[in-house]
């Protein structure tokens, strides 16, 4: 069993500036080949957990207090995140980051660190070849292009690395429903035709379920609920804070103001 | 007016301002990678020069080791302050790290001191001194042969930036080191290299200036005028470094033969605040994207 999983993420703890604590015990898996979904809502630590992973906390003063992160067997933490990426693990983080002041054409340069040297070049026609707006827009500056054009970049940088499992720090930030859509797709075609194994980081409840495979609901920095898409779907909370319909399955109005008051099951 | 003195005084000018440039250079790749401005520089490019003088002097060795030697030390020193001084400091406020290399300077002034005296010395000369004719104009020899070894240095730079991967590299990690991590750029070796290189350009930049004008523990002043040509320049352009620095290479000296030596650096700061009120960012500079 534990062979099929690429990430095993058991009972971490982080704390940022030896004061806040951000997860409390927080497990995972994810299988290999899979897309799993992590959500919650703001504050609740998805981020931290995928810093986690990716080795980068201490770029933001966070440490990794107790537990254990596997990624294809072996420990990361002993790793330095550029490490991390050549061993196949790539973080796309949120809000893209792309470098802004390069061409779109250098971000790809840039990222070909993570392949084996050489193999960098061969790899772009692949990225231009999901991404064909990125190959008409490859002489201007990223810090240029439209968020959804960003956010491609961003994918694709990380494609460039030949990643077993990419790690998507909500991807539909910011972008119009139509390019989340457009995104998603993309997203699952990777999933498909490369085999990389996907942890996904969502506000986009919807989205981020219609694509996975296995979900897990974190609040205050542990997993409340987990399971199935389909078992998620039905279960009445996640309805109604997650997905914005109401138990009845018709769609809330915001006139009924005490639709807060009700209290999540799992909280009590 | 005589056009043949005032050609000379342009050459000598431009040779001058090769320097400039070639430590603008290194002032340019530190700033790039680690956004450190670096005051020391000018303390820098003086250890390379004393370094010199004390192999090829003290010393006795052939003029060719000494240089090398002083080039090696010059790099050396660039990465052991990435490593001890600047490293420890990342993530601190942009003025902390900038206080620390105003204290670097002093440190670097007091240890010339105590090792070579404050006495002001001259380096061996190394360069070929046969007079040297552009048309009638005369250019002396050291400051054309500095000229044109400062100006191949920056050139390979220039291409190094635009086309070598690690340009680009070192590009992205200043752009965003957590995304240069994600990438797989290993970042705090982008950061020694940027330091090691830029010991030993300053160290370079030393050992020509010091055969043209000598050596001094106060030399490292050149430094201050240096950091006018990268914020003329602007501060992350390698093209602008190389291009102010001919500039007010070429305008100092101008100043100074037909106004008086007391009117160069007048002239080269009241470029800086003409170039500062139409284009903070620098002639060349980037100018950051704001996305609204």
């Amino acid at each position: 069993m534990a062979d099929d999983r690429i990430l095993e993420v058991s009972n971490i703890e982080v704390v940022y500036h030896h004061t806040v604590q951000v997860l409390r015990g927080l497990s995972l898996n994810v299988p290999r080949g899979e897309v799993v979904a992590l959500l919650g809502s703001n504050g609740a630590g998805k981020s931290t957990t995928l810093k986690a992973i990716a080795n980068v906390l201490f770029l933001e003063n966070g440490e990794l207090s107790s537990g254990e992160i596997r990624f294809q067997g072996d420990v990361v933490g002993s790793r330095p995140p550029h490490r991390l990426v050549h061993d196949g693990l790539c973080h796309v983080m949120e809000g893209r980051r792309v470098f802004e002041d390069l061409t779109v054409e250098e971000n790809l340069v840039a990222a070909g660190y993570a392949a084996s040297s050489g193999a960098g070049r061969g790899k772009q026609k692949l990225v231009y070849e999901y991404f064909p707006q990125l190959y008409s827009r490859r002489r201007s500056l990223a810090g240029y292009l439209s968020g959804g054009e960003q956010q491609m970049l961003a994918i694709g940088r990380g494609l460039l690395g030949q990643p077993s499992m990419m790690l998507l720090d909500e991807p539909s930030l910011g972008l119009s429903p139509m390019l989340v859509e457009e995104i998603f797709g993309i997203i699952a075609r990777i999933n498909r035709e490369q085999g990389v194994a996907m942890l996904l980081v969502e506000q986009n409840a919807n989205v981020a379920l219609a694509l996975a495979s296995y979900g897990y609901i974190m609040e205050s920095g542990r997993v409340v609920i987990d399971g199935t898409p389909e078992k998620l779907m039905a279960d009445d909370d996640v309805r109604e804070f997650y997905l914005g319909s109401g138990a009845g399955g018709e769609s809330k109005s915001y006139r009924e103001v005490k639709h807060y008051k009700r209290r999540k099951r799992w909280l009590s | 007016m005589d056009w043949l003195f005032f050609f000379e005084v342009s050459l000598a000018g431009l040779g001058f301002g090769a320097l400039y440039a070639l430590t603008a250079v290194a002032f340019v790749v530190i700033y790039k990678a680690t956004r450190v401005i670096n005051l020391a520089m000018g303390e820098m490019l003086m250890l390379g020069a004393y370094m010199f003088f004390g192999f090829a002097a003290a010393l006795a060795l052939p003029i060719w080791a000494a240089l090398i030697l002083a080039l090696v030390g010059g790099a050396l020193l660039g990465l052991i302050l990435e490593r001890l001084v600047i490293r420890p400091m990342l993530g601190e406020s942009p003025i902390s790290v900038f206080m620390v290399t105003i204290g670097l300077s002093s440190v670097f002034i007091g240890l010339v001191e105590i090792i070579w005296t404050a006495a002001p010395r001259s380096l061996p000369s190394f360069l070929p001194s046969d007079p040297i004719f552009i048309g009638d104009a005369f250019v002396a020899p050291k400051t054309f042969w500095s000229f044109v070894i400062a100006a191949v240095v920056i050139a390979v730079f220039l291409v190094l930036f635009r086309f070598w991967r690690g340009g680009v590299a070192l590009r992205a990690t200043a752009s965003d080191q957590g995304a240069a991590y994600g990438m797989g750029i290993n970042v705090p070796m982008v950061y020694s290299l940027a330091w090691g290189v830029a010991g030993l350009l300053a160290a370079g930049a030393g050992v020509l200036l010091g055969s043209i004008a000598g050596i001094s523990s106060e030399m490292g002043f050149f430094g201050l005028t240096v950091l006018v040509v990268v914020i003329v320049g602007g501060l992350d352009s390698v093209l602008g470094a190389l291009l102010a620095g001919l500039l007010i290479g070429w305008v100092e000296s101008l100043a100074g033969v037909y106004l008086g030596g007391e009117y160069e650096h007048l002239v080269t700061f009241m470029i800086l605040m003409v170039v500062l009120l139409l284009r903070p960012w620098g002639l060349f500079g980037t100018r950051e994207i704001e996305r609204l």
